[in-house]
Order: structure tokens, then C-alpha cells, then sequence
């Protein structure tokens, strides 16, 4: 996986890469100088201690970053080999082909589940294509069985972990090729993380995920290659080292890596 | 060190939001040009009577429109006098209300009183304006004003003449009306003050009494300070229960029992019967020096509040 | 000794003090109830099927109603609703979704002065726009009235409902490509909506019983007018009319025309109430 990466074209196994890439709320660079390829179909779990910038990273890849007022980027994002920050480029067109998982459950509260499932192509759906749209989401986020019979309740009825679910089954729905998630199991309990992680290994089988955690024992358990990002002095987040997440765990190369998971510091 | 390449990020790409945007701007900006058309529109429809009278509108205090003479002295008197008698009357009920409801009253007390009060703010002025009429100024001229005349009548506050209606009546309908915006207002200034310094006070040995009089009221004063003026500001425009009971009569009189006129109960009562332009726009103008003190006044309110809540009011 | 004595004054003047507050607690509910009272006593027997349908009958003639004032009540607030909602609903997203900074800022200022403008004022400035050039009365004029003085209150709580949904349902909704438009109206303002309409009814509240802009703006008519372009009747000012008339029957009138007034606000303050507990309700989640 490492340095195989010839400059000019990423290789085959690459959906989503960046170059050089930073991050900035006004001045404050939150995300320093990051070059990271991301292998289609394989979970890559970000790690590092809190305020190390690994969300700010991931929420570079579909321009939600951007949504902060005094947001600013350098560097380049490539997905399918063309800069997502190119001039022109439509965000929301992005958006939809890099789905995001957020840390809390955010169901849209005055939606029902199943409107909930298709919201982001749902428009123009008649009953019957949403039924089906959701049905195949619902059943790829592992929430068909629960939901099947109160589609048109309000999710706020759900549990914790069937909420995180059905965020899944929406961003699912819009058929992208990476999903982000950011802490997806934060708030919940194990029994739900266990499911979600299970549901992660089954959704790479079709999507590139990119999944940030400070929960080790998560990243050691789920993912394919891990990175490990650290802030600097000034507070700005550093890509140390990206590995097979067997090797990183086992063998770091480098030393900050090996007293992080080793529970030195963080 | 050299400068990273910022790359500002274009916020509105697609039309949709172009569009979205547009309509959001233009309606704020809709919304902006109609309330500072607001003030342009009367000191436009003022200019008449300012380049008549000049200051002087001000200070001089015929009102004769016959004689198209024009001063506004006796509603500014008007409006002052029963503003200052219904914030006296309502600052101190309202205040002590608000102790009551913040630290005084249970849970299932508070709540439905603080509803009951509230709705009080909700009945509509020319309500007020009836019950001033038919019940407040008959108690007034047969049963208030006689011992008031009996106790105080060596000053020239209260005495001449009690017609029932007049600026002692007035004050007394303007201050219900404010003492919900009063209670409402401090009530939350008192809670916002934090715990701990009422613990601190409790555990000093002090009553609840003395910590509500002693270190909550001084540490809420500027805020409670604030819903009182913004009463104030209420009591000042207020326009058609005082109309209904002040008596309409242009005159100063050191007698609270005399019928007076207030800058918004002129403008309600007479600004269909004038006829020539000059008096139009005198009416006008009263409403611009209105304007103008109830935007001071409200200014001054509302930073007050904020300096203690911490929020808008 | 001393130290007892004074223990026992402290305890006394805390006990004065307590009641002191509920007294005056008591006092200001107690005006509520007794304004109320007066008023369903007085205006109950006048108020019947033909006093609600009716249009009002000359002087020296007894029966009669306020129907047309009612109608016009409804149709004055119905225009102006539908000019404040989404002049202050643009307003209220601008100032949540693009809120930063000295404009914004002075928006905001703008809007508190406009709530503290008396409603004369903003009475003299409808007839200045909509009267004078005009050189009629209208209907029209006074829900221009009516629509300023709702307009504050459905500026900021529209901001602050809008403001009050979470940041992350907002991303979550931008996450799936929807554009901000879309975002807004299908995820924040429905979300926003019970805080919303609870501000509309307490702005309707507000304007049911509003009598001094109508003065010179709707006039008053005693007929059955529903064209805005011309004067209309409206309740609180026939109310207005009424009172302050020599006649024992208008009189009488005046007070069924209140009791009215109350009870429509009293509702529409109760629904409002309603509509905040929903509001409270969906944003725990």
C-alpha cells in the first residue's frame, strides 16, 4: 500500500486521494500539509487523539469543511482523479457520490423513517420507487427487518444505534462511492457499536469507507489501513504514518505512532 | 514563514442557491428599506409643520388649530405625567411579582401565574380603554379621587375638580397594562442571576427574604432597571386606552384629576378632523418626536437587559 | 437576649417580606381576572347570533351586530399574515443562515426598534404611503399597518428557530447533496415550524385587537365590504366607536364587541401555548 503510488495517476486501487492538502478555520490551520490515498473498497480508519484534526480531514473529502464561515482549504482533493476544489465544481454533486455519517444520529426530525431513507433523491419518486429505493437501503444499513412495519413513523422513535442506521440506509440510498463516517459509535452503548461495526465490513464490500475514531480497539478491529494523525505544537493536525492497519498496530514505523497505541500519551 | 495559498470556497455554486440567496437578500433588504422608510416618511410628512414652528413646536403651548396655531408642550406634559405615574405604581408591583414568581412561588404556582400575567400584556388596549371608561373613572371621580383629595389635597397634585377621567386615571390603566412587561422581564433577569450567589447568601444564615432584597435585587438591578424603562416605552406610545380616558383637552394643569392629552391620544383623536395641511403634518410631527423617544427609550432598555441576561430581550 | 429579639424581627420581616411579593403577584393576576370578569359580565347578554352576523343598525334603532367588522377583522389580518410571513421568514433565514457581521448586526437593531415603535406611528406612516397619495381610506392600508407591527416578532423568532436546529441536521441534509435551498425548506423550516407558528399566532394576538392604526388607515364602515382597496370595519374599532358613543345600546355593544376581542385572543394565546410545547417537544430530540 505504501509508497507504490506512481505521482502522475493514482493507481487502480485509489478512489479518493488528497495532495497537499490544509485546512483552516480563518487563520488557524487545523489540518497541515496532507497526502493520503484512499484504496476503493477497503475501510481506512483515521486515529489519533482529540483535536488532532482527523474530522477537519474528513470533512474536507465531500466539502462539508466549507460550511463553517471562515473555512478555508489548500491543496488539492482528488476523487476519480479530478480536484474536488476545482473551480466549478459542484459541491452538492460531490456530496452525493461521498456520503457522510455524522457523530450523533441526525435523522431529519420531521420526516418519517421511510422519507428519512430516500431524502436525497426522493423528489420526484413515486410511492412505489421510494418503497423500493428505501427497501434496498434500509436492508444494506441492517434496519429493513426493524423498520418494515412503521415506515412512516417518526425516527425520533428509534433507538440510538437504529437512528445511526437509518443515517446509513440515507446516505446509502444516494448510491455514492465512499462513505465518510465521523466517530459513527460515539453515542452509543456496545451493543449497538458491535452492529455498526459488523455493518461496516459488510458496506465495504461496495463502498470505500473512511471512518474516524479515537477508539483503537475499533480501528484495530474493523479497518483495512489505518493513518495516524497527530497536532503539532501550533495545534495543526499531521498525517504521522497510514499503514495496513495490521502492521501499524504491530510494527509502527514511527515512534509517536508506537506510544500512541501503546497508550503513552492521548 | 510563507503564506499558505488560501483558497476562499465559493459558498453559492448552484443556481438554486443563487436564486435561494437572492430572494433571502432581497427580502431582508425589503424589510430594512420599510422601517428606515418608516422614519423618512415622517419627518417627510412633518416637514410642513417643522419648517413652520422650527424647535419651538416643542416648548410652546397653544394647540389652537383654528388659529393654525400648533405646540406641542401639553401632550409632551400629557405623556410624560402618565408615563411616570404608571411606572411608579408598576415597577414596584411588577418587581416584587417577579421576586415572588422566581424565588418565592413553587413550580406549580409560578407557572400559571406567570401565564395568567402574561396574558394580561395580551388583552387588547381599547379593552383596557372600556373598563378605564366605565369602571375605573366612575371609582375614580366617586371613591379614589375624594380620598385622595381628603389625604393629599394641600398640594396642587390633587386638587381642583375630579371628573373621573384625567391623568391620575390614565397613569392607573397605563400601569396594568405595563406590569406584565415589568414582572415578565425582571422575572427573568432575577433567574438568570447565578445559584451560587443565593447559596452563598443562604449559607451566611441570611433568609430568603434578605437574599432576595439584599444580594439578588442589586446584582439584577440594571436589568430589572431595563424592563421598567421598557415599560416605560410601552406606557409612552400607548395610544387608544388613554385616549379613552384621559379627557382629550390640550391644557397643562399641576392637578393630576385634570383632563390632559398625550402625544399618541392628539394624533388617534384628531387626525381624521384635521383639515388644513399644516395641522396634518403637526399631528405628524408629534408621532416623529414619538418615534424618536420610544427608539431612545427602547435603546436604552434593551442594552440594559442584555447587560444582565446576556441575551436578546 | 438582643440576639434572640433580632432573629425573631429578621424571621418577621421575612414572613412580611414573602407576602409582600404574593400580595403583589396576586395583585397583577388579580387585574386580569377582574378586567375579565367585567367583561363577561357586561358583554355576555349582548352578545347573540344576530350581533355576530348583523350589520350594524343607526342610531335610535336597538338591535344590530358587528358582522362586518368581524369579516373585516379576518380579512385586514389574513392580508396582512400573508405579507409578513414571508417578508419575516426571509428575513429570520437570512439572519440565521447569513447572520455574521455589521449588517446582519444592524438588521437586528432595526428590527427591536420596529417592536418598540408605538402603533400610531406606524399607523401615520401607513397613511403617509397608502392614504394620502391615494386620498382614500383603505382596508389594505391598515394590514400594511398590521403587517409592520407583526413583522419584529416574526423576524427574530424565526431566526432563533431556525438558529434553534441543530447544526447537525442541517450538515446532514448539505451531506446528502442537497442544496441549501432545498436543505432549508424541506429539513430546517419544517423542523423550525412549531416555534414559527407559535410566533405567528402571538403576531395575530397582537394585531386582533389593535385599534389605533385603523383610525386612519381602515376607517370603519358600515357596510359589508370585503374590497381591501376601500374603508372597511373592523371589531376593535366599532368596539372603539361604540364606547366612546352617548348611547346606552352602543355602549352595551362595545362590550360584547370586547368579550370577543378576549376570547379570540385568548385563544389564539392558548394556541400559541400549544404550539410551544410542540416546539419544546421536537427539540429535545
Amino acid at each position: 500500500m505504501t509508497a507504490s503510488a506512481t505521482p502522475a495517476i493514482a493507481p487502480p486501487e485509489t478512489v479518493l486521494a488528497t495532495d497537499d492538502l490544509s485546512a483552516y478555520y480563518g487563520t488557524h490551520q487545523a489540518v497541515g500539509n496532507v497526502s493520503i490515498a484512499f484504496r476503493r473498497q477497503a475501510i481506512t480508519a483515521l486515529i489519533g487523539p482529540s483535536g488532532c484534526g482527523k474530522t477537519t480531514l474528513l470533512r474536507c473529502l465531500n466539502r462539508i469543511h466549507e460550511l463553517a464561515f471562515d473555512a478555508c482549504v489548500s491543496g488539492r482533493v482528488l476523487f476519480d482523479n479530478a480536484d474536488i476544489y476545482e473551480w466549478g465544481t459542484d459541491p452538492m454533486a460531490i456530496r452525493r457520490r461521498i456520503g457522510m455519517v455524522f457523530q450523533r444520529p441526525n435523522p431529519f426530525p420531521t420526516l418519517s423513517i421511510l422519507d428519512n431513507a430516500v431524502a436525497a433523491g426522493g423528489r420526484r419518486l413515486n410511492r412505489r420507487a421510494k418503497l423500493e429505493v428505501a427497501e434496498r437501503a434500509l436492508r444494506a444499513a441492517a434496519l429493513w427487518d426493524e423498520v418494515k412495519d412503521k415506515l412512516s413513523r417518526s425516527p425520533l422513535q428509534l433507538s440510538g444505534g437504529q437512528q445511526q442506521r437509518l443515517c446509513i440506509a440515507r446516505a446509502v440510498a444516494a448510491e455514492p462511492d465512499v462513505l465518510l463516517m465521523d466517530e459513527p459509535t460515539a453515542s452509543l452503548d456496545p451493543i449497538a457499536t458491535a452492529v455498526i461495526e459488523e455493518l461496516m465490513a459488510s458496506l465495504a464490500n461496495q463502498f470505500t469507507l473512511v471512518a474516524v475514531t479515537h477508539n483503537m480497539q475499533q480501528a484495530a478491529r474493523v479497518s483495512d489501513v489505518a493513518a495516524f494523525m497527530l497536532a503539532d505544537e501550533s495545534r495543526t493536525g499531521r498525517l504521522i504514518e497510514v499503514d495496513d492497519t495490521a502492521k501499524l498496530f504491530t510494527k509502527p514505523s514511527d515512534r509517536r505512532t508506537e506510544d500512541y497505541i501503546t497508550g503513552r500519551f492521548g | 514563514m510563507d503564506e499558505p495559498a488560501f483558497r476562499r470556497i465559493a459558498r453559492f455554486v448552484s443556481p438554486v442557491d443563487r436564486g435561494f440567496a437572492a430572494v433571502v437578500y432581497g427580502g431582508s433588504a425589503l424589510f430594512a428599506v420599510l422601517i428606515v422608510g418608516l422614519f423618512i416618511e415622517l419627518v417627510l410628512g412633518s416637514w410642513p409643520s417643522l419648517r413652520a414652528f422650527g424647535p419651538s413646536f416643542i416648548w410652546k403651548s397653544a394647540w389652537d388649530p383654528v388659529a393654525s396655531k400648533f405646540g406641542a408642550l401639553p401632550m409632551i406634559y400629557g405623556t410624560v405625567v402618565t408615563s411616570f405615574i404608571a411606572i411608579l405604581l408598576a415597577s414596584f408591583v411588577g418587581i416584587m411579582a417577579a421576586v415572588f414568581l422566581a424565588d418565592f412561588a413553587p413550580r406549580w404556582i409560578a407557572a400559571p401565574l406567570s401565564f395568567l400575567i402574561e396574558l394580561l400584556a395580551a388583552v387588547p388596549s381599547v379593552v383596557y380603554g372600556l373598563w378605564g371608561l366605565f369602571v375605573l373613572a366612575p371609582l375614580v371621580r366617586t371613591t379614589i379621587g375624594p380620598v385622595l383629595q381628603h389625604l393629599l389635597g394641600w398640594t396642587p397634585l390633587f386638587a381642583g375638580p375630579i371628573y373621573g377621567v384625567g391623568l391620575l386615571t390614565a397613569g392607573i390603566i397605563l400601569a396594568l397594562m405595563i406590569v406584565p412587561t415589568v414582572t415578565a422581564i425582571s422575572r427573568d433577569v432575577i433567574a438568570a442571576i447565578p445559584r451560587d450567589l443565593r447559596e452563598a447568601s443562604m449559607a451566611l444564615g441570611s433568609t430568603k427574604w434578605e437574599t432576595a432584597t439584599r444580594v439578588v435585587l442589586p446584582a439584577a438591578r440594571v436589568g430589572i432597571f431595563g424592563a421598567c424603562v421598557l415599560g416605560l416605552g410601552r406606557a409612552l406610545g400607548e395610544t387608544i386606552a388613554v385616549t379613552m380616558v384621559i379627557g382629550n383637552r390640550p391644557e397643562i394643569s399641576a392637578s393630576l384629576f385634570a383632563p390632559s392629552y398625550t402625544l399618541a391620544s392628539v394624533i388617534a383623536n384628531e387626525f381624521t378632523e384635521a383639515t388644513s395641511a399644516v395641522y396634518i403634518s403637526a399631528l405628524i410631527e408629534l408621532g416623529l418626536i414619538l418615534f424618536v423617544v420610544s427608539i431612545v427609550v427602547n435603546a436604552v432598555a434593551r442594552l440594559m437587559i442584555w447587560s444582565v441576561r446576556g441575551s436578546r430581550a | 437576649m438582643i440576639g434572640t429579639a433580632r432573629l425573631r424581627r429578621r424571621r418577621v420581616s421575612a414572613s412580611a417580606g414573602a407576602a409582600l411579593t404574593l400580595l403583589c403577584a396576586l395583585l397583577a393576576a388579580g387585574a386580569l381576572l377582574v378586567i375579565l370578569g367585567y367583561v363577561v359580565v357586561q358583554g355576555i347578554g349582548a352578545v347573540n347570533w344576530a350581533f355576530l352576523t348583523q350589520l350594524p343598525r343607526p342610531v335610535g334603532m336597538t338591535g344590530g351586530g358587528v358582522g362586518n367588522g368581524i369579516l373585516g377583522t379576518i380579512i385586514i389580518i389574513a392580508i396582512a399574515a400573508a405579507m409578513a410571513i414571508p417578508l419575516g421568514l426571509l428575513t429570520g433565514i437570512y439572519l440565521a443562515l447569513f447572520g455574521r457581521g455589521t449588517i446582519p448586526e444592524a438588521l437586528r437593531f432595526l428590527s427591536d426598534v420596529l417592536s418598540g415603535v408605538p402603533s400610531i406611528a406606524i399607523g401615520l406612516f401607513a397613511y403617509t404611503v397608502l392614504v394620502a397619495p391615494l386620498k382614500h381610506f383603505s382596508a389594505f392600508s391598515a394590514s400594511f399597518a398590521f403587517m409592520m407591527l407583526m413583522l419584529p416578532l416574526l423576524v427574530r423568532t424565526s431566526e432563533q428557530a431556525i438558529r434553534s436546529v441543530p447544526q447537525t441536521v442541517r450538515e446532514g441534509a448539505l451531506a446528502l447533496g442537497m442544496s441549501n435551498f432545498r436543505a432549508t425548506m424541506r429539513v430546517v423550516l419544517p423542523t423550525a415550524r412549531p416555534a414559527i407558528i407559535t410566533a405567528l399566532l402571538l403576531a395575530i394576538a397582537r394585531v386582533t385587537g389593535e385599534t389605533a392604526p385603523l383610525l386612519f388607515t381602515a376607517f370603519g364602515s358600515q357596510f359589508w365590504e370585503t374590497n381591501p382597496g376601500r374603508p372597511m370595519a373592523v371589531l376593535a374599532l366599532q368596539v372603539f366607536n361604540y364606547a366612546i358613543s352617548p348611547y346606552a345600546n352602543w355602549q352595551a355593544q362595545a362590550w360584547g364587541g370586547a368579550l370577543l376581542l378576549i376570547v379570540a385572543v385568548l385563544i389564539l394565546s392558548l394556541g400559541a401555548r400549544y404550539m410551544l410545547s410542540q416546539a419544546s417537544r421536537r427539540l429535545e430530540s
